[in-house]
């Protein structure tokens, strides 16, 4: 396809050769390079054996045979799917009330809590997690403390390090993604379509039963399947709170299969490709409700903004309740790290600990021997892939939109292709394609770049669309006529209008690009260590202080790196930066 | 049968700042009447529905429908929007697609205090159906009609339940041109054939002046001037209103002297000229004078009369049915309207003659 598909964007040149078709051509085959392969190769690998020095790799379904004849299996697979929906029920419910609450009620402070609920998108996941185990562990844990302090008794309140505790931890850290986008869903819907059942005189029950719910109920549904793929994905909370305990799911398993001696990787596969199916479902009812949304799609009005609900005496519940989720979601997890990162060895706080406070792990992360590199090996990865992404997507994107060449909505799809990948589903699929693949990239800092562009095109697609669809035809064949060739056009015209959506894309990329964890863990070897890496490291080796103390000065760098995206964002009027 | 007396609305921008939506607004309409809130977008008349409807919560005033207070600040009371019995059609119609056009219909009698039976659901919904010539879509599916058809069955959905009052937000601003002037002919011949009370929200003069029984042209959150279509359009209370509703010359001029009751001489820059007023003016006074291109008599002869001047055609644009001529007169561009037999070239002279009775004088101040 990726031939047939060059052949035709190459038929209009007939007149003589035309330069662009060497970009267009390059970006293509970027794309589908990107998109595919590693694809193949994962299916491929998962039908063979392990190859080693003795003996080559043969065909054999014995992978499909271990994975699915074992019993193990089939508790992964609970195990994966009780956690999956666990946690997105969970953040799903917490982010609906919270979005209902803001959008539809006058709780007061709400504007401050938009603002405040969002923080824990930019808190890497293997943080978060780190701090509800300094929070939520039946041993250290400070809930539990204080708990027993209260009470008078020994007794385990809370238990992190079970199925329940993952849900509650992911659940929470991913509520701000649903409140997200429910908040859109609150806001897409025309309120005359509320206004005009209670004209008809309907109560507040039954305009919710017979007229929100069943009109919302595309966008609930989307954002389940939509939080249900993410959950299924994790991997920093199954690792570190499933592991010890015993508690696999697939995206532990696979790592746990890759790091056994030796490394299993047939099997590592045969899962992936079950954990792809899982997802694969997920994404494609996600883009049948998306397009079949449309038939909701109601001319809208003068978007009157609804009245907002009265609620009388309960608004101090929901305010009591938004304060709660402030503590539970920002500030308890980041001061027990602020407190842990001022000790010279994990101590819960007293007032003995609080006379030894010291600086001390903040000197130790600064002289530790990789973190200058790992820094460096972050910064890198993340400019290089959010800039490279950004631009071959700005030229799929204009193919897409702009163009009517055959084919051009396979592109599309082959870019976003990615998206189904769990981030170490890929690191997976990429090892094994360059571990087979004489190129020398393996064990360099190139496959994680290579790993890193694949991983979050897709994002760079979405954001470049949203502008590109803004852009008039008309600007660009004014250029044209104004004799501009088609590399001075995309230049001169098509990228400065695209610039929105360009920075603020790059910026979304740069972010997730640092937090990265579940690919990297996969492809980094000593050298090439990046920063979620190292905390990784650290919580391996017991370094709990350090870890605190470089997760504090991580989680204000990329605060800092947000409040940036906002002020760029402002500056070029771009309203979600 | 609606009253509303010394309405405030204040809403809260995305900013969180108070903005003043109505002031002081108070109007009467009549059983039976139609009535048009007239101005342009932000003026206030959309608030001033919804307050009525109760989708507002206003700050002050008092409401009441067909002798029933449902809103008054100084009672404490305020009637919530599904009690107040009122029919009401929305700018974009808010037909709910996940139901079908007999359903949408019928969804009022659905969530009614009152038991209907399925017969009497049934038979109120055809006729009301009928009344709107949907009768036969009542299986489709709401979202597989046209803009017209939605806006009909947006109509039957608030006709449905009989209400005492009948609130229309700019009902016909999402159609094409040709169909919103059918539509306009088809809620007059409804309005008038049902005699419901209505409130009228829009912003297009000419929908309201063919519509309405009478009309309050709205500014800034205050009604400008309240009156029957004839009366807003003639005899304009301000010059506001003269340009809001149709198109209009305005001469700066200074009073001279009372010649009539309600007529006075004044200057302009066109000279000395006879001109009609509504409110009682002082000689030295300064006023703005409004003269509609229609009642600009042009002709090739010098006519007999008052207020007669000769200047040159300047420009002129051929419309079909009438030819709109720019006249200059010592430097002075008027705009006139002639019929299509008049065809003096641009250039040569041409005789202006203005009715006393068609040009008014505005209190320069008012606005």
């Amino acid at each position: 396809m990726n031939a047939a598909l060059l052949r035709r964007t190459e038929a209009p040149g007939q007149a003589g050769f035309d330069p662009k078709w060497l970009i267009i051509g390059g970006c293509v085959v970027l794309a589908v390079y990107l998109g595919v392969v590693p694809l193949g190769f994962l299916l491929w690998q998962s039908f063979f054996t392990p190859q080693t020095a003795a003996k080559a790799a043969v065909l054999t379904l014995g992978n499909y045979r271990q994975a699915y004849g074992s019993p193990d299996t089939w508790i992964l697979f609970w195990n994966s799917l009780r956690f999956a929906i666990g946690a997105a029920l969970l953040a799903f419910c917490i982010g609906t009330l919270l979005a209902w609450m803001n959008e539809r009620t006058n709780t007061p402070f709400k504007g401050l809590f938009f603002a405040l609920s969002v923080i824990p998108l930019i808190i890497p996941g293997i943080l978060f997690t780190v701090a509800w185990i300094l929070l939520g562990s039946p041993k250290i844990g400070l809930v539990n403390l204080a708990l027993q302090r209260l009470f008078d008794t020994d007794a385990v309140f809370v238990n992190i390090y079970s199925l329940a505790g993952m849900v509650w931890v992911d659940g929470l850290h991913y509520s701000p993604v649903a409140f997200l986008l429910m908040t859109a869903a609150f806001r897409a819907m025309d309120p005359a379509l509320e206004e005009s059942a209670v004209m008809s005189g309907a109560g507040v029950l039954q305009v919710a039963s017979r007229i929100t719910l069943p009109l919302a109920w595309p966008a609930v549904f989307a954002t389940l399947l939509i939080l249900f793929v993410r959950a299924i994905e994790s991997f920093e909370v199954p690792a570190l709170l499933g592991l010890p305990v015993g508690i696999q799911v697939f995206t532990s398993a696979i790592y746990q299969a890759v790091h056994r001696y030796p490394s299993q990787i047939g099997l590592a596969s045969a899962y992936a490709v079950t954990l792809l199916v899982l997802t694969t479902i997920g994404v494609y009812f996600q883009s049948r409700l998306s397009s079949s949304g449309s038939k909701y799609a109601t001319m809208t009005g003068k978007g009157f903004r609804p009245r907002p609900i009265d609620l009388g005496g309960w608004r101090y519940v929901t305010t009591a309740i938004f304060l709660v989720y402030a503590l539970l979601i920002v500030v308890l997890p980041f001061a027990v790290l602020v407190w842990s990162s001022l000790q010279k060895f994990y101590s819960v706080p007293s007032m003995e600990a609080l006379q030894r406070l010291t600086l001390d792990p903040y000197r130790t992360i600064l002289s530790y021997p990789n973190l200058g590199r790992s820094v460096w090996n972050s910064l890198f990865l993340a400019v290089a892939s959010a800039t490279l992404i950004m631009l071959v997507t700005s030229v799929i994107c204009w193919i897409v939109v702009k163009t009517k060449l055959p084919g051009r909505w396979l592109l599309d799809n082959i870019a976003s292709l990615p998206m189904v990948f769990p981030g170490i589903v890929l690191g997976l699929a990429i090892m094994i394609l360059y571990l087979y693949l004489p190129v020398g990239v393996y064990g360099t800092i190139w496959i994680m770049l290579i790993a890193y562009i694949t991983r979050f095109m897709p994002y760079g697609l979405r954001y470049n669309t949203t502008s590109m669809l803004q852009i008039h035809k008309e600007l660009e064949e004014s250029a044209a006529m104004s004799g501009a060739s088609w590399a001075t056009t995309f230049r001169r015209v098509i990228l400065p209008l695209l610039k929105p959506g360009l920075v603020a894309g790059w910026i979304y990329i740069m972010i997730v690009s640092i937090r990265e964890l579940s690919s990297s863990i996969l492809l980094y070897s000593p050298g090439t260590e990046v920063l979620s890496i190292v905390i990784w490291e650290l919580w391996e080796n017991g370094q709990y202080v350090e870890l605190s103390a470089l997760g504090v000065m991580l989680i204000l760098g990329l605060f800092v790196l947000v409040l940036l995206a906002q002020w760029v964002g402002r500056k070029f009027g771009i309203k979600d930066a | 049968m609606l009253s509303v007396t010394g309405l405030c609305t204040e809403y809260v921008d995305e900013r969180g700042q108070a903005i003043r939506a109505a002031h002081e607004v108070a109007f009467e309409v009549p059983e039976g009447k139609l009535f048009t809130l007239l101005g342009p977008s932000g003026c206030g008349k959309t608030t001033t529905l919804r307050s009525i409807a109760g989708l507002e919560k206003p700050r002050q005033g008092e409401i009441s429908v067909g002798g029933d207070v449902v809103y008054s600040s100084q009672r404490g009371i305020f009637v919530p929007p599904n009690r107040r019995g009122l029919g009401m059609v929305f700018q974009s119609y808010a037909i709910w697609p996940h139901m079908t056009v007999f359903e949408n219909a019928a969804f009022p009698l659905r969530v009614s205090k009152k038991r209907f039976s399925r017969q009497e659901i049934q038979e109120r919904v055809s006729r009301v159906l009928k009344v709107v010539a949907l009768e036969e879509m009542a299986g489709r599916e709401a979202t597989r009609l046209s803009g017209g058809q939605q806006q009909r069955l947006a109509l039957a959905r608030a006709l449905v339940m009989e209400p005492r009052l009948l609130l229309l937000d700019e009902p016909l601003s999402n159609l094409d041109a040709k169909l919103r002037e059918r539509m306009r002919f088809e809620l007059k011949r409804l309005q008038r054939e049902l005699r419901i009370t209505t409130v009228y929200v829009t912003h297009d003069q000419s929908e309201a002046l063919a519509l309405s029984h009478s009309i309050a042209v709205m500014n800034a959150g205050r009604i400008q001037q309240v009156g029957t279509p004839r009366e807003i359009y003639e005899r304009p209370g301000n010059q506001f209103v003269a340009d809001f509703v149709g198109t209009t010359n305005f001469l700066d001029a200074i009073v001279s002297a009372p010649v009539a009751p309600g007529y006075y001489r004044v200057s302009s820059a066109l000279g000395e000229m006879k001109v009609r007023a509504v409110e009682a003016l002082q000689p030295g006074e300064k006023v703005i004078l409004s003269v509609r291109p229609e009642d600009i008599r042009l002709s090739e002869t010098r006519p007999e009369g008052e207020n007669v001047w000769e200047g040159s055609v300047d420009q002129k644009v051929f419309l079909g049915e009438a030819v709109d001529f720019q006249v200059k007169i010592r430097d002075r561009a008027l705009q006139s309207r002639a019929h299509p037999s008049l065809r003096t070239r641009v250039g040569e002279p041409i005789y202006l003659r203005i009715d006393p009775d068609k040009c008014v004088a505005l209190r320069a101040s008012t606005t």
